[in-house]
């Protein structure tokens, strides 16, 4: 792994059929947060960064930082663009301003991706905690 | 066993009403006809995450409460805040929204549903543009052509392409699910055979491509019969079933939208790209677009979320009204949530406006940007929040939702979701299409009914219920105050 490996990248956030059926089970079961706690990347952009599948990695924008889990996308290629489900995970990078109608940016803002093989990956509870300092 | 047909599903827009669910000792063990979300839901609702007794923040911890005691809190919280905000509403049903609506006008505060993070912007295109619409059975008996474009109904909107678009049969247009299920078999055999070859003889890796473009020859939409297209900055399960797909850039589907209204007038373009894509793929599109007897454009929140946001909707309702004036077009928003568009639909009725309206004045006001739920939040001026079958927490941007959990926060649902973990009282609520009936509102605007199909827990209420008792304590202690204030 390259420690000092950085990729800019574009973030896309939405909807999957594993995000669609997690929160229909319940939005605190494991297998919600395990659907919206990935980051979907392109292989070619994993080799890049010198990871591999469901390796811890670090997203940062310019409205926060999180740490998901990678996994490949099963369509490519979409080099430098990544893609997080809809949820706790991904409204941590996603752009709040609103443009004077109401809706805030959730799609094709500028990101960057590291490895974070050291930092943990949170829970639902952790990243609350984490995020707003309540429990 | 009893099976109960016909059942509304309340998961998304799409509204399948033809479940059929086999109920055993009172609990759902069998789901025909569903998705996997539908599934999901009738399953697993009342499974261990489900809030059954109401809930009250006391030294930091969430403790059981009586129902009492929750209603009678919540009317405090929402009586004495100077701003509240009354969010969610589109997983309700249409009775239990009038009832908000009421209470948003009780208490003076901004009442907005989630259409606002969803298809916000395209009620407000369709104010300045206008809509040209239809049923989902009239394109599922008629259009020849539909195009996705921003969405992807395999994940979010499973059966839309069964049900009512090309893989449907309709009474005037074939289902192409034949020719999709001969199409995937011809590619597992391609690639079977490229795999075996290259393994056999060249040994070596597959070459990736940079685009889907590169290496490829411009195919043609020749086909007979019913065609679907599917444009997206992905490429998704829904691209594969399509005849045709076109990648757009992200945040470019603007300069795509008007390049193709420019092409459907047989104008000419000067560059040889739009938004990533050569201009030969854009007008085999437009050609099919023009030549078709009947089209269909179905948008989703690709094009609502990102730059440009209602400005896109702006050009692809133009660009429809323009197709009008050489063939049959209609445009529809995928709405997501099971009766969001029920939500705006009372809204309107009730107050003038879909979304983001403000009873601060006591009068309904409506503008988006400033009366909307974010940008209430991210001014940091509501002073408490009363949530309904939503989760704001788990749904907006992280600085929207850092106000929202700083203040009162009152939570309505009947699942253990992020906002419910952050607020100060959870009231526990019948599932609506499950444990009570109700209506909701399709993505094209045909009310449905919800059954009642399941007993909910003991003493847990239904939203309208729940929201008619917080209505009568808010009075309550209203008129105290007025008979207090005037007795001064």
């Amino acid at each position: 792994m390259n420690e000092n490996a950085k990729l800019q990248v574009t973030l896309l956030t939405g909807r999957t059929i594993e995000q669609g059926v997690g929160k229909e089970r319940g939005k605190a079961s494991m297998e919600y947060m395990e659907s919206v706690s990935v980051c979907y990347m392109d292989p070619e952009d994993l080799r890049r960064l010198g990871v591999k599948e469901k390796a811890n990695i670090l997203v940062s924008t310019n409205y926060g930082s999180v740490v998901v889990k990678a996994l490949k996308s099963l369509r490519t290629p979409h080099p430098k663009i990544i893609y997080i489900p809809y949820g706790p995970w991904a409204n941590v990078l996603v752009d709040p301003e609103t443009h004077s109608i109401g809706m805030p940016s959730f799609k094709g803002i500028p990101a960057e991706v590291e490895p974070a093989l050291d930092k943990p990956l949170l829970n639902m509870k952790e990243l609350l905690k984490e995020q707003f300092g309540k429990e | 066993m009893p099976v109960v047909k016909a059942v509304t599903c309340p998961v998304c827009g799409s509204l399948c009403d033809d479940i059929e669910l086999t109920i055993e000792d009172k609990e759902i063990v069998k789901v025909k006809n569903g998705c996997a979300m539908c599934e999901s839901k009738f399953l697993n609702y009342n499974g261990k995450h489900r809030i059954r007794k109401p809930l009250i923040r006391k030294d930091g911890k969430l403790v059981k409460a009586t129902l009492k005691e929750a209603v009678r809190k919540t009317a405090e919280i929402l009586a004495e805040a100077n701003y509240p905000i009354l969010y969610g509403w589109s997983s309700t049903s249409c009775e239990a929204t009038r009832v908000g609506l009421e209470l948003a006008e009780e208490v003076g505060g901004v009442i907005d549903n989630t259409a606002v993070v969803c298809h916000g912007p395209s009620l407000l295109s369709v104010q300045e543009i206008g809509i040209s619409s239809c049923t989902l059975g009239q394109i599922r008996h008629r259009a020849d052509l539909v195009i996705y474009w921003g969405s992807d109904p395999w994940s979010a909107h499973p059966r839309h392409i069964e049900r009512y678009t090309t893989f449907s049969e309709g009474r005037f247009e074939r289902s192409e699910w034949r020719g999709y299920v001969a199409k995937i078999k011809a590619s597992i055999g391609r690639k079977k055979i490229e795999s075996v070859l290259r393994r056999l003889f060249l040994k070596k890796k597959p070459t990736v491509p940079s685009s889907y473009l590169e290496g490829r020859v411009c195919p043609t939409i020749s086909r007979e019969g019913r065609k679907l297209i599917v444009i997206d900055v992905r490429r998704t399960k829904s691209a594969e079933m399509a005849d045709y797909f076109i990648q757009v850039e992200p945040n470019k589907d603007y300069e795509l939208l008007q390049a193709f209204r420019a092409l459907i007038r047989d104008q000419e373009l000067d560059v040889d790209k739009v938004a990533g894509v050569p201009v030969e793929y854009l007008e085999e599109v437009s050609d099919a677009m023009v030549g078709c007897n009947f089209g269909a454009l179905f948008f989703g929140v690709g094009l609502t979320m990102s730059r440009g946001k209602l400005r896109n909707i702006d050009a692809a309702l133009s660009l429809v009204r323009d197709l009008n004036t050489r063939t049959k077009f209609i445009i529809m928003p995928m709405r997501g949530h099971f009766n969001v568009a029920g939500a705006n639909t009372v809204s309107t009725w009730q107050t003038g406006y879909p979304y983001a309206v403000d009873f601060s004045l006591g009068y309904p006001r409506y503008n988006p940007g400033e009366t909307s739920v974010v940008d209430v939040l991210m001014r940091k001026e509501s002073d408490a929040a009363l949530i309904v079958a939503s989760d704001p927490v788990a749904n907006f941007p992280r600085k929207a939702a850092e106000h929202l959990v700083e203040n009162p926060l009152v939570v309505v649902d009947p699942h253990m979701n992020a906002t419910a973990h952050m607020a100060d009282v959870v009231l526990p609520s019948a599932f609506v299409g499950i444990e009570a009936s109700g209506t909701a509102y399709r993505m094209d605007h045909v009310p449905l009914p919800l059954k009642r199909v399941a007993e909910p827990p003991r003493g847990v209420l239904p939203d309208e219920e729940i929201l008619r008792r917080i209505l009568s304590e808010v009075r309550k202690i209203k008129r105290k105050k007025q008979v207090a204030a005037e007795a001064q």
